[in-house]
């Protein structure tokens, strides 16, 4: 166990390091960097560019060093939890950044529990009930959830609600709780909130999730040790607990891999139409301005997220089934 | 005979039992697409989503003899102006498609234009007629219309925007640059796809090792972010064309990844067969290996594969562009017009606004159905 925790954990931190370098690359690609964007800024509203200021920010945030420096600067600055300087706010991207990761965070993992609690029973059904009535309605209904695109649902549930009720589902508190300390009132505002933008970023998830438990659970349920189960007297119900479920559960924690970037990624765009306070419209709009630093470390955070849930799904995976725990790096 | 066996007086004929019925034999002797097709046909959902596209593409050909209005004329006396529906009988009376004149008035307590039917005022509509003006396929002039607005009259079949353009036309010239950036992007994809999967495929060892890293880097990220940062780089100063092609190809370098995996590990196994060391063994080159006796074998299964992500790329474009960060207009696509609806509150005065999202889910869906009946008819094992 501790050999496969120690590879994982290799690995995860060999792949933070490329994706940080990509995201380092992202934020270099914009013409200049942001001091001559700045100065060009303060020219065309006429006023004087003070250039030993120029020179002391230069050195200051280390322009002027060679490339690989800056990187190493950056990354160090990550580690610390320093993530730079917002230069459209003139803060330190932290301040920025608030409980916006926060928020993002809770968003994001209560989709997921939400795909989850969904998706199992439904694809638990669909497989055991193969061809009959239910199974055809709900992959119908999980086709649909599947092809509409989460940010268009979530455009036209505002609009629905606008009509018949209204009333904005945007945001994810009541509006006197915004920039409140938090407290037992605010979280509880949260929760009530929560469900609309949980909902629509899960749809697709959810669909996509019990296609595949079904497929999974079907595989298994065609093998021969249920029919030697079945044979020797096995009531369905045990039957079916005792040995596939378990054995499709497996997949349902592994799928976790494809599961959390797409949710991630439903969760940015969702988040910008229904205004949430999470990462979304800020990385929108600090992408708009090219605020590279703030858009990078919002890059960076989400990274960071998908890799580490993917690491908690293995470390999950490897506590489920002793084949991965004792296989080693063979199976590949 | 003595003994009570039946023993026939035919003559015998070897090859009886191999004699093939024609149903059988035509379809043993059928092709590998041949064979998909049929299976293809069965399957009725993915068949009836196949003609809707096909009529679909077929429509971007024509987009600007369909449209009734020119991509980008103004109505300025008709802004934001709702739906206008098309009527057959007035009055109990038949007299063919028709719609009722619109008024004008400013309602000074709302600030908000009205536009109410005059319900004595009966314009037909003309068909296969000669309206606005518009340059076909940018190459010649016409004036040629599908349908035309009435003489002096208006047709928004689905409304008009904050320019009062006409909703309907501008849907019909989105689809061409919408539906077109699905295929280039695949296009793309399919050839990082193929070329990268097959490098590391055929080559196993280091440069495998190194392209599953890369994958696995790629896969791990988020992929809307990405794109919208990559995007959002995209210099200001770019022509309408260039961004289009910055887009598709950001598009399509975080979407080859899916292929390139289905390459390799079909190649994985497939380079260990007979007739690969036959060809190598007869001097054929890696490159003439792989695209000539190797990815035959699976191409089909490959090609319907890549359909299903047709729809990806396409939702990407319209994400992008509804955010901002993809296509600029002049360049319109669904995106584009769907970045008008970003503000709630003018969708909840102007709801037409969220048309182009019927378009959108429709091409979507079909692109699944279809993309998945083509898959299940494409895998030899069912």
């Amino acid at each position: 166990m501790f050999n496969y925790l120690s590879r994982r954990v290799l690995t995860m931190i060999l792949t933070l390091l490329a994706i940080s370098v990509l995201v380092f690359i992202i934020i270099q690609l914009p013409p200049g960097d942001y001091l001559t964007t700045y100065i060009t800024e303060l020219e065309s509203q006429g006023e004087l560019v003070n250039t030993e200021k120029i020179e002391e920010l230069r050195r200051q945030y280390g322009l002027d060093r060679p490339m690989y420096e800056q990187f190493f600067i950056w990354v160090t600055g990550l580690v610390q939890g320093d993530l730079g300087y917002s230069f459209e706010h003139g803060l330190p991207v932290t301040d920025v950044v608030g409980d916006r990761l926060f928020l993002s965070l809770i968003l994001n993992f209560s989709t997921i529990i939400f795909i989850y609690v969904v998706s199992f029973p439904i694809g638990v059904y669909s497989a055991t009930h193969q061809y009959s009535w239910g199974d055809h309605g709900l992959t119908l209904l999980g086709f649909l959830g599947l092809a509409t695109p989460n940010f268009l649902l979530a455009l036209i549930l505002l609009y629905l609600a606008n009509v018949f009720f209204g009333t904005s589902i945007g945001g994810l508190m009541d509006p006197i709780y915004i920039d409140q300390p938090w407290t037992m009132d605010k979280v509880l505002s949260v929760f009530e909130h929560l469900w609309v933008p949980v909902f629509v970023i899960g749809t697709s998830g959810t669909a996509g999730m019990i296609r595949r438990l079904r497929a999974n659970l079907l595989d298994e349920l065609q093998k021969q040790y249920v029919t030697t189960g079945r044979a020797k007297g096995l009531p369905p119900g045990r039957l079916l607990r005792k040995y596939p479920l378990r054995i499709a559960l497996n997949f349902f924690v592994a799928d976790i891999g494809n599961l959390l970037p797409a949710v991630i990624s439903g969760a940015e765009i969702v988040a910008v139409v229904m205004s949430l306070p999470t990462t979304g419209p800020i990385l929108l709009s600090a992408l708009q301005s090219q605020d590279m630093y703030l858009a990078g470390s919002f890059l960076m955070f989400l990274a960071v997220l998908t890799v580490f849930g993917v690491l908690v799904s293995d470390i999950l995976l490897a506590l489920l089934d002793p084949r991965i725990r004792l296989g080693g790096s063979a199976s590949k | 005979m003595t003994d009570g066996h039946f023993v026939s007086r035919e003559p015998f004929d070897p090859h009886s039992i191999e004699a093939l019925t024609p149903a059988q034999e035509k379809y043993y002797l059928a092709s590998q697409w041949k064979l998909m097709w049929w299976k293809l046909k069965r399957h009725r959902l993915a068949v009836i989503c196949g003609i809707i596209l096909a009529l679909n593409y077929a429509s971007i050909m024509f987009s600007e003899v369909i449209a009734p209005y020119n991509l980008h004329t103004r109505n300025t006396d008709f802004v934001y102006s709702p739906p206008q529906s098309v009527h057959l009988f007035h009055q109990g009376e038949f007299i063919g498609p028709f719609v009722y004149g619109r008024g004008y008035e400013l309602d000074m307590d709302l600030l908000k234009r009205n536009y109410p039917e005059q319900m004595d005022n009966v314009q037909p509509l003309r068909f296969f007629c000669q309206g606005d003006e518009y340059r076909f396929w940018g190459l010649f002039e016409a004036r040629f219309h599908l349908v035309c607005p009435p003489e002096n009259g208006t047709f928004f079949l689905l409304g008009t925007d904050r320019l009062g353009r006409d909703m309907f036309s501008r849907i019909t010239y989105g689809a061409r640059i919408s539906l077109t950036i699905g295929l280039v992007g695949i296009l793309i994809s399919f050839t990082f796809g193929i070329v990268i999967g097959g490098f590391a495929g055929y080559y196993g060892g280091w440069v495998d090792a190194s392209v599953q890293r890369l994958i696995e880097v790629i896969r791990s990220f988020p992929e809307l972010p990405l794109w919208m940062a990559l995007s959002a780089v995209l210099p200001v100063n770019w022509s309408p064309i260039l961004i289009f092609f910055g887009i598709t190809v950001i598009l399509a370098m975080l979407d080859w990844t899916g292929l390139a995996r289905a390459v390799r590990s079909k190649l994985l196994s497939l380079r260990e067969e007979d007739y690969c060391t036959a060809a190598e063994l007869m001097g054929a080159k890696p490159g003439r290996i792989i695209g000539r006796h190797l990815l035959p074998g699976f191409m089909s299964h490959l090609i319907a594969s890549a359909t299903l992500s047709v729809p990806t790329m396409i939702l990407g474009e319209t994400a992008l562009s509804f955010l901002g960060l993809g296509l600029r207009p002049p360049v319109t696509s669904w995106g584009v017009l769907l970045n008008e609806a970003q503000n709630i509150n003018v969708v909840a005065l102007y709801p037409w606004l969220l048309f182009p999202v019927v378009p959108v889910i429709l091409v979507i869906m079909t692109f699944n159905f279809f993309g998945d009946g083509l898959r299940d008819a494409a895998d030899p094992y069912k």
